[in-house]
């Protein structure tokens, strides 16, 4: 199917057909990581602004590689050393990016809704790289990619996605795209960041973690967002690793052939036990790997898009 | 199909594909140093039959890829995103003479594409064009050395090439109005 949206805001405005064809371009991608020469003349002449207004280390690098991979010049933009702190706003700096030609805007904000507003106010394509607690489509894609490629389908899988639900922008852009896709998702926590309203979104919700995932294909962890969650969601991490903890008694009580998967950064001993993150069944380092081989297809699809996300649905 | 006319017919196709291989033969007489790599969607269908023809002339398998042009195309910026298709060439094509086998040369900018693509897995010794249908109308200084059959087009024809091997009910080469 062809993409003709020309920004990555969010999974919740796209088909699974959409969903889709970022995969199956995400493939050929992945195959030129692993050739001598890892780049391609694609985006050659474009620029990039990764616009970080929120730290991030890993989703930057992943956006930065992949944008070189595709030969398109690339830009950092962090709002430590930037005019944020000089009082300019989201939308002035953002023009002040375009009057330099960017033709990408890769944003990460603390607010929900900023990479949409850019998209009403730029003519570059815009991509979310996470925005407040809303969404983070690129790790959602990449995770359904991982899925895929280890298990074959998605569609009919069980998945369970363990932690900080609330504050999870992952874990609302996961449960969008997996059940778009078919796979019946689960989510487990501690009752204060795991809210029965996300029964709303089509997932089932427990706070018995070994019912969580006895029957599981997949696990997905999720951090406890500390920067992100006032300090009376639950007593203590001592307690949350005792009650949500993924550990060995707890692993061998589910299917042998569930995997582990963690968007990162892991807090070892905390959400997962040391030995199960460098286990065969975590898939922790390959989600890293595909997140860049995503990030390539999605600026590759995005640069043949010229319909708004908006106006197209 | 309406007004779609048959071009070529399954034995037409064979018997195209046969004279190639031959010819072939006949340019490279180090058969050991010859690969054939084929550009999706159909060149690679065409790239495995010549394969096995070639086999039986020269008596020894002769390798087959599989290269996708899109992320090397020209025009990427004035259309949607095309279809990215998996490239897979299992041998070095350093030092050796490359076939690209495609199904309809047309601008030659696809060929273009693919040279540029080629060269990010090594330095081949000789390129060569295997084509089954030349349409004419080029935009690039490019020419095929082996052709099927040169079909004089006009630019609102399309001419497609359907094979068993992606599903069609027979092997055919029709060209249509667009």
């Amino acid at each position: 199917m062809a993409w003709t949206k020309k920004h990555l805001l969010d999974i919740e405005s796209l088909t699974a057909d959409e969903i889709t064809t970022v995969l199956d371009t995400a493939r050929g991608f992945k195959a030129v990581g692993e050739r001598a020469i890892k780049k391609v003349p694609a985006l050659r002449g474009k620029t990039v602004v990764n616009l970080f207004v929120e730290p991030s280390t890993r989703t930057r690098i992943s956006f930065e590689l992949a944008a070189q991979r595709l030969s398109a010049d690339i830009v950092n933009f962090s709002a430590e050393a930037s005019s944020f702190k000089k009082g300019e706003t989201l939308k002035d700096t953002a023009l002040n990016l375009q009057a330099l030609n960017a033709d990408f805007i890769i944003i990460r904000h603390s607010a929900s809704g900023a990479p949409h507003f850019l998209s009403r106010v730029l003519d570059a394509h815009v991509i979310n790289a996470g925005d407040g607690a809303h969404a983070h489509p690129t790790q959602a894609l990449l995770d359904c990619f991982t899925i895929r490629e280890r298990k074959g389908k998605i569609a009919g899988l069980n998945v369970t996605i363990l932690g900080d639900i609330l504050y999870s922008r992952v874990a609302r852009s996961d449960i969008w795209a997996l059940t778009k896709l078919g796979a019946k998702v689960t989510l487990c926590g501690p009752s204060t960041l795991v809210p029965k309203t996300f029964e709303r979104m089509g997932c089932r919700v427990t706070h018995d973690v070994d019912e969580a995932i006895r029957d599981a294909d997949i696990i997905n962890l999720l951090r406890i967002q500390h920067e992100r969650q006032r300090k009376t969601m639950f007593p203590s991490i001592g307690e949350y690793t005792q009650l949500f903890g993924l550990n060995q008694k707890r692993l061998a009580k589910t299917k042998p052939d569930a995997l582990i998967m963690h968007p990162g950064p892991i807090n070892r001993g905390v959400e997962i036990d040391s030995e199960i993150a460098d286990s065969n069944r975590s898939v922790i380092l390959e989600q890293v790997t595909n997140g860049l081989a995503v990030r390539m297809a999605v600026l590759f699809l995005v640069n043949g898009g010229k319909v708004p996300a908006e106006t197209s649905n | 199909m309406p007004d779609a006319t048959v071009i070529l017919d399954a034995t037409a196709i064979q018997r195209a594909l046969t004279r190639i291989a031959h010819e072939i033969a006949e340019r490279n007489e180090r058969s050991a140093e010859v690969a054939l790599v084929g550009i999706p969607v159909g060149g690679d269908h065409l790239a495995a039959r010549l394969a096995k023809i070639l086999a039986g002339i020269w008596n020894h398998a002769v390798p087959v890829g599989i290269l996708d042009t899109t992320m090397h195309r020209d025009d990427l910026d004035d259309r949607v995103a095309p279809t990215v298709h998996p490239t897979d060439i299992p041998f070095d094509v350093t030092g050796k003479t490359v076939v690209l086998v495609d199904d309809v040369l047309f601008s030659g900018r696809t060929t273009r594409a693919a040279m540029d693509a080629l060269n990010d897995f090594g330095r081949p010794r000789k390129i060569q064009l295997a084509v089954l249908i030349d349409r004419g109308h080029r935009e690039l200084p490019i020419k095929a050395d082996f052709i099927g059959k040169n079909v004089p087009t006009s630019l609102d024809e399309k001419i497609s090439l359907l094979l068993t091997e992606a599903g069609a009910e027979k092997d055919q080469v029709i060209l249509q109005k667009r």
